[in-house]
Parts: C-alpha cells; structure tokens; sequence
C-alpha cells in the first residue's frame, strides 16, 4: 500500500514537473529579450528540476539512487542562478537589453 | 560604521579565534567534499571513505576557498521558517512565471532595481543572491561587492507598487538569512535599523 501512494506521489510530481518544463520551453521560444527569456529558461526549471527529481526519488526509493538525487538537486540550486547571472550581466553589458521593454533601469545611471 | 568594538580587547586572542576559525572552515569544506564523494559512488564503503579523504585533500590544497568566515550562529527555527517560506515563494512564482509563459498574446514589462542590502557581509550577500535568484519573476543582473548592492530584473510589472514590493521582499529574504544564519549583532542592526535605506533608492 505505501509502494502505491508513494508510486502515485512520484507520478503526479513527474507529471507536474514536466508541464513547468514546458512553460519555460514556451517562454524561452515567446518572450522578446534575453533577460526575459532568461527568466523562462532558469526559473520554472528551479521547481520543474527539484519535482522530476522528487518524482524520480519517489518512484526509485534505493538509497544509493536518493544519494544521487539529492546531489543532483544540491548542485543545480547552487548552480543555476550563478550561470544565469553571468549570462545576464554579459548579455546586459554587451548591450543586447532592450531599453523600451523596460519600465525603469537603475543600473544605468551607475 | 561597521565598528568592531566588541573585539577590539585582546587582538592575539582575536588573531587566535581567527585561525581556529579559519581550520573549522577547512574542517567542514573537507566533511562536505568526502560526503560528496560517497554520494557521487553512491555508497559508503572504506575505499571510497578513502577516495574521499585524498580527492578532498587534493581538492583544498591545490583550489583553496576564498575565506568567507561564517561568524554567525544557526538558529534551526529561523532556519526552517526561511526554508518554508522559499519553497512557498518558488511554487507561487513558478506559477506565475509559467503562466505569464504560456498567456497567449500578453508581452511583459520588466524593470532594473538596485536593491541595497543591509548587511554586507559576502556571505550574507551571496545567500541573498542565490535565494532571490532562485525564485522566479526576479534575476540578479550585477552585485556591487563593495557598496552591498544588487540589481536585479524585475519580470512582469505593471504598476509602481511592484517595484516597492519587490524591494521590500528582497530586504524580507535578506532579514530571514540574517535571522538564520547571522551573527547576533547583525540581527541587531537589522532590528535597529528599520528599513530607512530602502526608501530612498
């Protein structure tokens, strides 16, 4: 009986994970501008990457696999606004920002 | 302004706490690099304990960490009222975030905030970069290391209350780590001072 639950658990959290991977496809393909789709690209993942890897935990359930996952999960929070910010400060300094998306920009008086 | 006149008395006794500080920091890198590695084996045996051991050492003598110093102490309440209130904020904003995705024919406005923190230290600065990174909607585009600074790209706004919410909850994210994970006298200062920073940007 737990086995079920914790199958249904890992197939909902699979199922939910990847309609927010989908989100962030579809955002990456309609927003105008890097910073925006940056946003797509990084942000639905964070809770799309952390429920796939709960999905894949519920359903595998060895301790050598959970080690892994839990690795997995560690590293890609650690990582991914780090590579998000580099992509969006060079993509800032190269000047591919475009001024009339944004409402105010108080990185440009400094 | 950020007098250290509580550790003023006895500098050898200072410099002392700075080394064993210093070794604790080394200590505990070393744990989560033999952790790591058993993780990455995916069990504990004593060969991979080992392993662990030499790839750790090799790992903290020939790429050593910048020192950032944790001074403070963990508070395990305020530690779990920051986690709770992350993952509450990151599902919120995914929703968000996936439905401003997927709304046919809705073009977002965004804005860039300079959002001063309070607290300066890096590692305070560091945590709050990488929480309010994490949830979507905010993306930090460039830290001032020196002035404690950061400017982020606002997703989606409408109106400029947003720009004060958003401002109010970066400095909310910085007092829960401060809270969780800051030394006392920097909860002090967080206490004490009462937002006045935040109002003229």
């Amino acid at each position: 009986m737990p086995a079920t639950v914790a199958d249904w658990l890992g197939a909902a959290c699979l199922v939910s994970g990847a309609l927010l991977a989908l989100a962030a496809a579809i955002g990456v393909l309609r927003f105008p501008d890097v910073l925006d789709r940056m946003h797509a690209a990084t942000k639905p993942q964070t809770l799309g990457v952390l429920l796939l890897l709960a999905g894949v935990a519920l359903r595998l359930r060895t301790p050598a696999d959970l080690g892994m996952v839990a690795l997995v999960a560690v590293f890609q929070l650690a990582t991914a606004p780090v590579a998000a910010q580099m992509i969006a400060r060079s993509a800032y300094r190269a000047g591919r920002v475009d001024p009339t998306l944004l409402d105010v920009d108080e990185l440009a008086d400094r | 302004m950020t007098g250290g006149s509580g550790r003023t008395s006895g500098r050898p006794a200072g410099r002392l706490r700075g080394r064993a500080a210093t070794w604790r920091d080394q200590g505990v890198a070393f744990g989560w690099l033999v952790l790591i590695w058993n993780l990455l084996w995916g069990q504990f045996t004593w060969g991979n304990l080992l392993g662990g051991v030499l790839v750790g050492a090799v790992v903290l003598v020939f790429f050593p960490l910048p020192p950032v110093t944790f001074g403070g102490r963990l508070r395990p309440r305020a530690l779990l009222v920051l986690v709770a209130r992350f993952v509450v904020e990151l599902v919120v904003a995914s929703v968000r975030v996936a439905r401003i995705a997927v709304q046919p024919g809705f073009q977002p406005r965004s804005a860039i905030i300079a959002v001063p923190l309070r607290v300066r230290t890096d590692l305070n600065l560091a945590l709050t970069a990488e929480l309010v990174s994490l949830v979507p909607g905010t993306l930090i585009l460039e830290v001032d290391r020196e002035a404690g600074v950061l400017y982020l790209h606002v997703l989606d706004v409408r109106r400029p209350q947003d720009l004060a919410d958003n401002r109010a909850r970066v400095l909310e994210i910085e007092r829960r780590i401060v809270r969780a994970v800051g030394s006392a006298a920097e909860v002090r200062r967080l206490d004490s001072e009462p937002d006045e920073r935040e109002k003229k940007p």
